[in-house]
């Protein structure tokens, strides 16, 4: 059987940045921000518009010289992510999606997601989306209250939502996410009961409902004092509603923060939880291939020269360097634009099997682990899952390994345990 | 050699308050005599560990010998002996006082005579030495001179309109100081033909030569070959060398005789035997009697002190160990605590020389410790008529068995000003002070006497007593005795469970509050765990406190995707390195740090 591989796609661009956003992105026109004036030459043009086909067209590179390395995969799923990707253009988007099937192989089942902000379509572009082969939306809601919204730096209200929404289906989408946050500032059970009730009447397929973290460095963090949060009661509270009434409402729930309608579960995501190879096209995008996790170049300067400096190297057609790369990963002048690289090692794969693993509420099986390392997960694990038994969570039953809900609430608590000393 | 004139020699120290600028005159003598040039002065030459740098203390007392050319023509031998000034090291300071003839008192110009100078100037009258004044740091905006003199005439009741007025800090006036060293310190008596009768008051341990013995030649002569005795611990050895001491280094000489200041050394492998105070003699032509004032010094203050890594205890005792050779007031024996592990008490003559201790562990040896409450030590007399010395408040005997238990008291001096009278009046009421009078120094000052109980000025004392007066108040203590107080111990229960670690005495009165504040403090370090935990404080078995830690709620990252992952490992390996650094008791991990807490129990 062919290998399998997922392609993640990194579009930087948004509209504004949330408050609480510590992913990589920025509004199109700050490209330029930081960088040297001899790299601006490569992104001469000036305006937003000019910054993002310019960064289509590295995009574009990107995917076309790593093809070779990837010629024995089949690619099972494909996810556009952001930023927002909803920025592109239809054609850039589907210029994207061409480079890719032109490329690689890409499975007949295939999923592609794309995310998308509520007001950043316009009319027709889903049609043409879906021409392009994305077959999954997933739409950035986060809350109905047009309050909450606004505090958390949203650039949209639930009408505009609805309004995404709709274009979305009557284009024919029908595989469809909504994000959804609970313990924002202001929020209240209440509220967030109102929330939820809102978008199941929309009836989609998945729901990715989130607790907002607070990360350094966001504005959010930073100003966390003027915010009145929920209170950890209240917090607990809307977990124990989102599991309750999602369930009620036929959504299951497969991850910490994922629920689905039968059959519905993301693929993609799912590869990350159980270790799948992956690779990522474009700023700052991850990819783990054969166990060697590195990232792309989070500037766009170094980026740049990282994919001129790749294509110099290896060309359209350096089979023999790819081979390597396969095997060793990047080495050389391009390496020096890769902020990170690691060989995981069979300790560190194990450790990321458990962790990874038992994200997901099947949690993981004990004889694909004996499958994967060779020896049974008793020997490596026994001491780590009878305490996690007796403190009860963690469940054995059968051949899978999987927390129990305590143990998910508490889960940074269980998965330290199987890190190594 | 030349014989050296006895009627040459001034042996001097210099007295003063903290801060007042002892160690910066000495320099500045040490200067003016020549023996140093500018250049090769560091900052402090008599402050030679860096620790004592950086406090900007003296904690061991050194000695320097400086040769002066006086106006008289003549060339003089100074030995300038540096005493330390701190309280803790009171019985260090006597006898280095008791290897002087004279002592250059020197008081601050602005501040005037503390608490502290008192202490010292007294200590040295009852020396007998001669004491002349010197007011420093005339040139401060602030400086009264003519009301320092009047002070120090009217307090302690010496001559000082003559006093020399100097800057140490700018150099000014230092020559009138060497003038008046010269012609008020008296010169040393004793006859080199008598048995030989010296004073030990310091000594430091060498690899090389191993103790050196720093002493005050009183009667006799001593040199290479004499075997000698020390004549309280009852050593015996063969001196190897003597010689005195130059600026940061020993100087080996032919002979030291009566009046005459230095060092000898005997291959003597511990400064157990070389105490400080004792009388070194020949063996073969002892002294009649030993010179007054020797006393063992024992320990004030004890706690335990733990490796934070207990894999590093074996290098923890060979500190201790290493510490020991040179500081015979540090004494410390092995100890388990169920919380901690294996460790050590240890005890010190104050608060501070504890901290000196730590800290030397931990900079110069580099250990990362835990350390319990420091505490007093306490005498438990039993219902079967015997008394034991209680050092761990752990081994408190059952209460059925105790029929008292007594505490050390001090007698202590404060000097303040008078607009503070009543807050500090106030905080030795809350220490459990005992009035014993006041005594007006001048309209504005007062000098407060008061017993407190050992274990009320331990902790923070001195701390409180400068905020409650803005810094203004001066504070020195001596053991007055033990005495019968109502006390007893308070225990720490951790989900139920005793942590012996956390247990102390206490007076009766203060327990609620100890433990009310020991139960905040805790529940603030101890981290959620999967269930709730319950902090206690109890005596005699009885809960008199309580707080809870709440269970954990949540624990979670909600995101983990591409991305994420390198990242989120990287916080739980954080999460798992924290955990490993905590001491686990019974089923609760407690962090070290939660131990070192509640040791400041009063700065909010």
């Amino acid at each position: 059987m062919m290998e399998e591989l997922s392609i993640y796609i990194h579009i930087p661009f948004c509209v504004k940045k949330c408050l609480y956003c510590d992913f990589l992105s920025f509004p199109a026109g700050e490209v330029k921000r930081g960088m040297t004036e001899r790299k601006t030459a490569l992104f001469d043009n000036g305006t937003a518009e000019d910054d993002i086909e310019h960064y289509v067209n590295l995009l574009h590179r990107e995917i076309m010289l790593s093809a070779e390395i990837y010629k024995k995969y089949q690619v099972i799923s494909i996810f556009l992510g952001g930023g927002t990707p909803s920025l592109l253009t239809a054609h850039q988007i589907s210029r994207i999606m061409e480079t890719v099937r032109s490329h690689y192989r890409v499975a007949q089942n295939v999923e592609i997601t794309m995310e998308m902000n509520p007001g950043t379509i316009d009319n027709g572009e889903p049609e043409k989306y879906i021409t392009s082969g994305i077959n999954r939306v997933s739409i950035g809601l986060q809350s109905a209250d047009d309050e909450e919204l606004r505090r958390i730096g949203r650039i949209h209200d639930y009408a505009a939502f609805l309004k995404t929404y709709d274009m979305v289906r009557m284009a024919g989408f029908r595989n469809v996410n909504i994000d959804i946050m609970a313990a924002l500032p202001g929020q209240d059970t209440a509220s967030y009961e109102r929330t939820l009730r809102k978008v199941t009447a929309l009836a989609p397929e998945h729901i990715s409902a989130y607790s907002l973290i607070l990360e350094e460095g966001t504005p959010l963090y930073e100003r966390q004092s003027e915010y009145s949060f929920p209170t950890e009661e209240e917090e607990q509270e809307m977990d124990r509603i989102t599991r309750q009434y999602l369930a009620s409402c036929g959504y299951h729930r497969y991850e910490i923060s994922n629920y689905a309608g039968d059959g519905y579960e993301c693929r993609h995501n799912k590869v990350y939880w159980q270790r799948g190879d992956y690779v990522g096209f474009g700023l700052g995008a991850s990819s783990m291939v054969q166990n060697v996790r590195w990232s792309n170049p989070d500037t766009m300067e170094n980026y740049a020269m990282y994919v001129t400096s790749a294509e110099a190297k290896w060309g359209y057609d350096g089979a023999e360097h790819c081979q390597f790369i396969k095997v060793n990963g990047l080495s050389g002048t391009e390496a020096g634009y890769i902020p990170y690289r690691q060989v995981l090692s069979r300790q560190e794969q194990m450790e990321e099997y458990m962790f990874l693993g038992l994200r997901m509420v099947c949690g993981v099986s004990a004889a694909k682990f004996e499958q994967i390392f060779g020896s049974p997960i008793e020997g490596v694990y026994g001491e780590t899952i009878d305490r996690l038994r007796r403190q009860e969570l963690l469940v054995r039953d059968g051949d899978g390994i999987r927390l129990t809900e305590r143990g998910l609430d508490v889960s940074n608590y269980a998965m330290a345990q199987f890190l190594f000393d | 050699m030349a014989a050296i004139d006895q009627s040459k020699i001034r042996n001097f120290c210099i007295v003063a308050h903290i801060d007042h600028g002892k160690s910066t005159l000495a320099d500045r003598i040490i200067e003016k005599t020549g023996l140093l040039t500018s250049r090769e002065m560091q900052a402090q030459v008599l402050d030679n560990m860096e620790l004592e740098r950086e406090r900007g203390i003296t904690i061991k007392a050194q000695a320097v010998r400086i040769v002066y050319n006086a106006k008289d023509g003549n060339e003089y031998i100074f030995n300038l002996i540096d005493t330390p000034g701190h309280v803790d090291f009171n019985y260090e300071v006597s006898r280095s006082l008791a290897a002087c003839d004279g002592a250059i008192l020197v008081v601050d110009a602005a501040q005037g005579i503390e608490a502290q100078t008192l202490a010292n100037v007294y200590l040295a009258l009852d020396h007998d030495l001669d004491v002349f004044p010197v007011i420093n740091k005339i040139d401060l905006p602030s400086a009264e001179p003519e009301r320092v003199k009047n002070e120090i005439e009217d307090v302690i009741g010496i001559e000082a309109q003559d006093a020399p007025m100097i800057s140490a800090k700018n150099g000014i006036g230092i020559e009138e100081v060497l003038e008046a060293v010269v012609e008020k310190i008296p010169a040393p008596k004793g006859s080199p033909d008598n048995p030989l009768q010296a004073l030990i008051f310091d000594s430091v341990y060498d690899s090389y030569k191993g103790v050196i013995v720093f002493c005050r030649i009183m009667e006799g002569r001593v040199s290479k070959g004499t075997p000698i005795r020390m004549m309280a611990t009852g050593a015996t050895a063969e001196v190897v060398e003597v010689g005195y001491f130059g600026a940061g280094q020993f100087i080996p000489c032919e002979e030291l005789s009566a009046g005459m200041v230095g060092y000898l050394t005997a291959s003597i492998k511990n400064v157990k035997d070389t105490a400080v105070g004792d009388t070194v003699t020949d063996v073969n032509n002892p002294c009649a009697e030993p010179l007054p004032g020797y006393k063992k010094v024992n320990s004030m203050v004890y706690c335990g002190m733990y490796p934070a890594d207990g894999a590093k205890y074996p290098d923890l005792r060979d500190a201790l160990e290493k510490l020991q050779l040179n500081d015979a007031s540090l004494h410390y024996e092995p100890e388990t605590s169920i919380a901690l592990g294996f460790g050590f008490r240890c005890g010190f003559l104050g608060l501070l020389h504890l901290e000196i201790i730590q800290e030397r562990l931990e900079r110069e040896y580099n250990l990362d410790l835990v350390t319990t409450a420091p505490g007093v030590i306490y005498r438990v007399h039993k219902t079967d008529g015997t008394m034991i010395e209680l050092t761990n408040p752990s081994n408190l005997p059952d209460p059925a068995q105790i029929d008292y238990m007594e505490e050390p008291v001090v007698s202590a001096e404060i000097m303040v000003t008078t607009e503070f009278i009543g807050s500090i009046m106030q905080l030795c009421q809350e220490r459990r002070g005992r009035y014993i009078s006041t005594e007006y120094i001048e309209a504005t000052r007062a000098l407060l006497k008061y017993e407190l109980p050992l274990n009320e000025i331990i902790y923070d004392f001195f701390d409180a007593l400068k905020s409650r007066s803005r810094g203004y108040a001066s504070f020195d203590y001596e053991l007055k005795g033990y005495e019968e107080s109502k006390l007893v111990k308070l225990d720490i229960l951790i989900n139920h469970d005793e942590v012996d670690a956390l247990s102390f005495i206490v007076h009766a009165d203060s327990a609620y509050e100890r433990g009310r504040k020991m139960c905040e403090k805790l529940k603030d370090e101890i981290p959620r765990h999967l269930f709730e935990i319950p902090i206690q404080a109890a005596v005699g078995g009885k809960i008199i406190a309580r707080e809870t830690v709440k269970a954990m709620r949540k624990d979670v990252l909600a995101k983990c995707y591409g991305g994420d992952i390198t990242r989120k490992k990287k916080l739980l390996e954080k999460q798992k390195e924290g955990k490993k650094r905590m001491r686990q008791v019974g089923n609760v991990e407690i962090p070290q740090s939660a131990f070192m807490s509640v040791l400041k129990l009063d700065d909010n």
